[in-house]
């Protein structure tokens, strides 16, 4: 299920946090208030899994969803991230969680790399170091793309184990590309009411998603069918929805 | 609303996906803010700022609409002029661009005027939206400034009063015809009637000067100008007057008996006191009846040593030249004026008609018109030994130097007849009627005294009156040889092209 949030009046929540299947990361925001959401969807009140939710910054900043990447194998932080924000994740997360720091030129992993738990796009520019890295870390397979002319294929894409959303200028045979090279459905679409920064506007896991407060119903309810996060809605709003999804992809 | 393709280049490789519209889900082809056009437009109005209703003004009298200041200007229903003028109503159209503009039908009498404007404008990175729309303008009403004026009778700005203080009107006659002849009345707006004179309106302050300067040329007279403020504006310093020239001319007409002063009298020539005034026109012209001596008086002249008439033509009284005898040698003194040898210089011996066989004694005087005179003529003449003068100059006079009777021209039988049978006529100014008598046998001596004289005749145009042009039946309506006539060559056809203001006399 999908679930709408803002941070400190700001519907750029995919800037503020970072969602895997096994992790959930969250600016230090003023309030609480954002924090949270997330607590209240992880904490094991619902019929979702129990995961950790940790207050961190990364090299003192709060724009950690943009500065990391990260999957439910492992988390890459960039290298100016210091040791006791290391330290700090390291304690909060899982042991099984392996966390890695990385010497990359571009230090917004979250703007040029794009995963799941098996595969992961990534800016052409980056290291062959770095690329070694994702694949051991992560335990991915790894491709180097632009999305729509875009090189920044971590802000213009965003998916997860089941279905994914891309750049709403993605040219129909480029989506059919990545969508055999990631093998899962995509869809070009929008969030945020009409932008095309998806992974600024939304935190997405295998069975929850979080939008900007300004999404529409409609960009709501695109990501929840791609997403498959609406297993146990009405079958009649999913065949609609489907129908529409299908003339768009064809 | 609809989007305007600004980079069609994406055409060719056309695959791009549709996106379904991010408020209302219906499918779309990518844009900047990946909103359908319908959902943009509850979103964004480009023509928000451009106000939907307008007003024109328009003045009902003359049809005309007003343009802002102060222009007025003629515009017909759906004309070019009419859009420029709505265009240039509307505020706001400087932030969009104006593709097109164009009328919509509304029924003429609705005083409504709607404008379909189609215009371009860019909204939120670049999307340019084309919308259409619609600006109607009530007509409204509002008299413009020149209706105003002629509505409330004040639409002329300057008077030229022209005034002659006489009861002798011959020169206000003579003017008449100058004016008529020189078409000095074009730009006036109206002559009136005045107990002395006319009054001449003009709109603007150069007609009335160059009126003013015209009866300068052609009478002697003198002129005062006078403003009276309307209305003014303090603040941007605009005075508004009106103009009023009042002109005097000179109360002297053809006929008069003038007495000069002693003055006057040295300035021209040593002429005798006692002179006939000939013509006016641009100087008056004296005659002395005795000598047949001359004087030209010049306007500036005369208002410098002014004199008023001691006999008017109405106090003639007819005279039967019983004997005449032409006086061959002239008197002539050093520094005497100049003498018409026109004239002949007769003495005379004259008996008054009404006493013609009751009073055997006869009176004698000299007179200048000795070669049109025969004994048993009938002459007019002024009786200066019984009628009474009230002139300072005249009293000073010694009274044996006056001569009992100053002869002043031929008199003809059946004047009456001879108005009547009158083949000609003058033009009038277009004045209001008057129906006065008095004026109007002014106005027929006048008549006669252009018979009588062709050097008038040539200064004046005359015209053929069409309706009297009979041929005479029996020896009764034969004209009378000998009574002055205007030739048919002198008269002019005149052109009647149903001229209602230029009404006959």
């Amino acid at each position: 299920m999908a679930l709408r949030t803002e941070f400190e009046n700001s519907s750029d929540i995919g800037v503020f946090a970072k969602l895997t299947n096994t992790y959930c990361l969250t600016a230090i925001g003023g309030s609480e208030a954002f924090y949270s959401v997330f607590e209240a969807e992880f904490a094991g009140q619902g019929d979702s899994p129990v995961i950790p939710v940790v207050h961190t910054s990364i090299a003192g900043c709060r724009i950690i969803g943009r500065l990391t990447v990260g999957n439910r194998h492992g988390l890459l932080v960039p290298h100016n991230t210091t040791d006791l924000e290391l330290q700090h994740i390291r304690n909060a997360l899982p042991d099984q969680i392996q966390i890695q720091r990385v010497e990359e030129r571009l230090s917004a992993l979250g703007n040029v790399i794009s995963c799941n738990d098996y595969v992961a796009l990534v800016h052409p520019d980056i290291d062959k170091e770095t690329e070694n890295i994702i694949k051991d870390v992560l335990k991915v397979e790894v491709y180097r793309q632009t999305i729509a002319g875009n090189s920044l294929v971590g802000a213009y894409s965003v998916f997860n184990n089941s279905g994914g959303v891309v750049h709403p200028k993605t040219s129909a045979q480029e989506l059919d590309e990545l969508s055999s090279l990631l093998q899962i459905p995509l869809v070009a679409g929008t969030v945020n009411r009409g932008s095309e920064l998806l992974a600024a506007g939304m935190a997405v896991n295998d069975w929850t998603a979080f939008c900007g407060l300004t999404t529409t119903s409609t960009e709501l309810s695109v990501i929840e069918s791609i997403f498959k996060l609406n297993a146990n809605l009405p079958a009649k709003i999913t065949s609609d929805l489907r129908a529409s999804l299908i003339e768009s992809m064809s | 609303m609809e989007y305007v393709s600004a980079g069609s280049s994406s055409g060719p490789q056309a695959a791009t996906m549709q996106i379904l519209c991010c408020s209302c889900g219906t499918l779309i082809d990518p844009n900047p803010l990946n909103t359908c056009a319908a959902c943009l437009r509850t979103q964004v109005d480009i023509t928000e700022n451009i106000p939907k209703q307008g007003t024109l003004l328009f003045c009902r009298n003359c049809e005309r609409y007003l343009n802002p200041p102060n222009d007025w200007i003629t515009a017909s229903l759906e004309s070019r002029e009419l859009l420029s003028l709505c265009l240039k109503r509307i505020k706001g159209l400087k932030e969009v661009k104006l593709v097109d503009a164009g009328f919509i039908w509304t029924e003429p009498h609705s005083k409504r005027v709607k404008v379909k404007l189609t215009v371009h404008a860019e909204v939120h990175g670049g999307i340019v939206l084309e919308q259409v729309f619609v600006v109607e303008f009530v007509v409204n009403n509002q008299m413009c400034d020149d209706c105003h004026r002629h509505e409330a009778k004040d639409f002329w700005k300057c008077m030229v009063q022209v005034r002659q203080k006489a009861s002798n009107k011959k020169t206000l006659y003579y003017m008449e015809q100058m004016i008529l002849k020189h078409k000095a009345h074009d730009n006036t707006l109206g002559i009136k009637n005045a107990p002395c004179g006319l009054d001449f309106f003009f709109t603007g302050e150069n007609h009335a000067r160059k009126m003013v300067d015209f009866l300068h040329t052609i009478l002697p007279l003198k002129f005062t100008q006078s403003k009276k403020l309307i209305s003014h504006d303090i603040h941007s310093n605009e005075y508004n007057y009106k103009f009023t020239w009042v002109i005097e001319i000179v109360p002297i007409s053809k006929g008069s008996l003038v007495c000069l002063s002693k003055k006057l009298q040295q300035s021209s020539g040593n002429i005798s006191p006692i002179c006939l005034v000939q013509n006016v026109a641009t100087t008056v012209h004296l005659i002395d009846p005795i000598t047949a001596q001359m004087a030209d008086i010049s306007g500036q002249t005369y208002f410098r040593y002014p004199f008023l008439p001691i006999c008017d033509p109405k106090q003639l009284v007819q005279y039967t030249v019983m004997d005449i005898e032409i006086i061959k040698e002239r008197k002539t003194f050093p520094g005497q004026g100049p003498v018409s040898y026109k004239h002949v210089i007769a003495d005379i011996w004259l008996v008054k008609s009404s006493e013609l066989g009751i009073n055997d004694s006869t009176i004698h005087t000299k007179t200048h018109l000795g070669h049109l005179l025969r004994p048993g003529d009938e002459v007019l003449g002024f009786d200066l030994r019984d009628s009474v003068i009230n002139n300072d100059d005249f009293e000073k006079l010694n009274p044996d130097n006056v001569p009992d009777v100053i002869v002043i021209k031929k008199h003809f039988p059946d004047k009456d007849k001879r108005r009547r049978m009158r083949k000609w006529k003058l033009k009038r100014l277009p004045k209001e009627a008057d129906g006065d008598t008095d004026m109007e046998n002014d106005y027929n001596e006048f008549l006669d005294d252009l018979e009588e004289d062709p050097d008038m005749r040539m200064r004046v145009n005359i015209y053929k009156d069409n309706k009297k042009q009979q041929i005479p039946v029996d020896e009764n309506d034969m004209d009378d040889p000998s009574a002055p006539q205007i030739t048919l060559e002198e008269m002019l056809d005149d052109l009647v092209i149903n001229d209602v203001e230029m009404a006959d006399a």
